[in-house]
């Protein structure tokens, strides 16, 4: 298997979506290959990071903007 | 074992399903349940997205209200939460066709289609490169990083990757292809993992 290979697979295997038979070949290849071992623990840090940072907060006050926005809808007939 | 698992899912209904019964109803604090649940997201992908916090507010106020009048339009076979994000997610492309008057926007724009090339930056991170940085610090870098990325890519990432959607709902929700949606998120992860690098990359001698 090809660096272009593995990473053609790349996210089928982040997803964890690849049959036994490639998960087998995408781990041989990742044993003799550091730049795709790199590659592929780096890019699960990438999501794992974006995952589970806030980057947006909800801004303060928003929720009972909304609140108010929701029940004077509601007073014309919920 | 999995055949009680499932029946047992079939018997379960998803918590959101009695909250909607509830509203339709007449019951709002039901959906005042809703909005606290899902606020935070909402809000989330439309400033992804619209990338301005006005828009964002407004965005997210439109998306409930929308879906509040709307809500005997929804069908329960789908799930509250990808049917609430399919409608801020076309808020929000409305909010930036607004914007940007007279120039056609579509989630194809800035993409280049070919397959993602073998990255170039072979540096391994850090071990919890994130601990080098203080939490405003950090969330910067995430914001800066992610901003940079092509619109097509962003909100593909955004929807699969944090958000939690399937492909197949990401794709509808965008009309998209199955194909187009995993290319995005390929490109979209390299490109992400390759920009994070320069702040996460392993430095020689000192940790930091």
């Amino acid at each position: 298997m090809t660096c272009t290979e593995f990473l053609a697979l790349l996210d089928d295997l982040i997803d964890d979506s690849v049959t036994p038979e490639v998960r087998a070949q995408l781990q041989q290849h990742l044993h003799g290959c550091e730049h795709c071992e790199v590659t592929l623990n780096t890019t699960r840090k990438t999501i794992e990071i974006y995952r589970s940072h806030e980057i947006y907060d909800l801004p303060p006050g928003l929720r009972e903007r909304l609140h108010a926005a929701i029940m004077a809808r509601c007073k014309k007939g919920c | 074992m999995s055949t009680i698992q499932t029946i047992a899912g079939e018997l379960e209904p998803h918590p959101d399903v009695a909250l909607v019964e509830r509203v339709r109803a007449g019951d709002v604090t039901a959906y005042d349940a809703l909005v606290r649940k899902y606020d935070r997201q909402i809000f989330r992908i439309a400033q992804h997205i619209t990338q301005n916090r006005e828009d964002a507010e407004d965005v997210m106020q439109d998306a409930f209200l929308k879906a509040y009048e709307k809500l005997d339009q929804f069908q329960g076979n789908s799930k509250f939460y990808t049917w609430l994000v399919r409608i801020a997610v076309n808020e929000s492309l409305m909010r930036l066709r607004k914007r940007r008057t007279g120039k056609m926007i579509s989630i194809d724009e800035d993409v280049e289609t070919e397959e993602g090339s073998v990255p170039r930056d072979l540096a391994d991170w850090a071990p919890d490169p994130e601990q080098n940085y203080n939490q405003s610090e950090l969330a910067e870098i995430l914001r800066k990083t992610i901003q940079g990325l092509p619109q097509g890519f962003r909100v593909v990432f955004v929807l699969r990757d944090v958000e939690g959607l399937s492909t197949e709902e990401t794709a509808d929700m965008l009309s998209l292809s199955i194909p187009a949606v995993k290319s995005r998120l390929l490109r979209a992860r390299l490109q992400l993992r390759e920009r994070l690098s320069r702040y996460f990359r392993r430095k020689k001698g000192a940790e930091k």
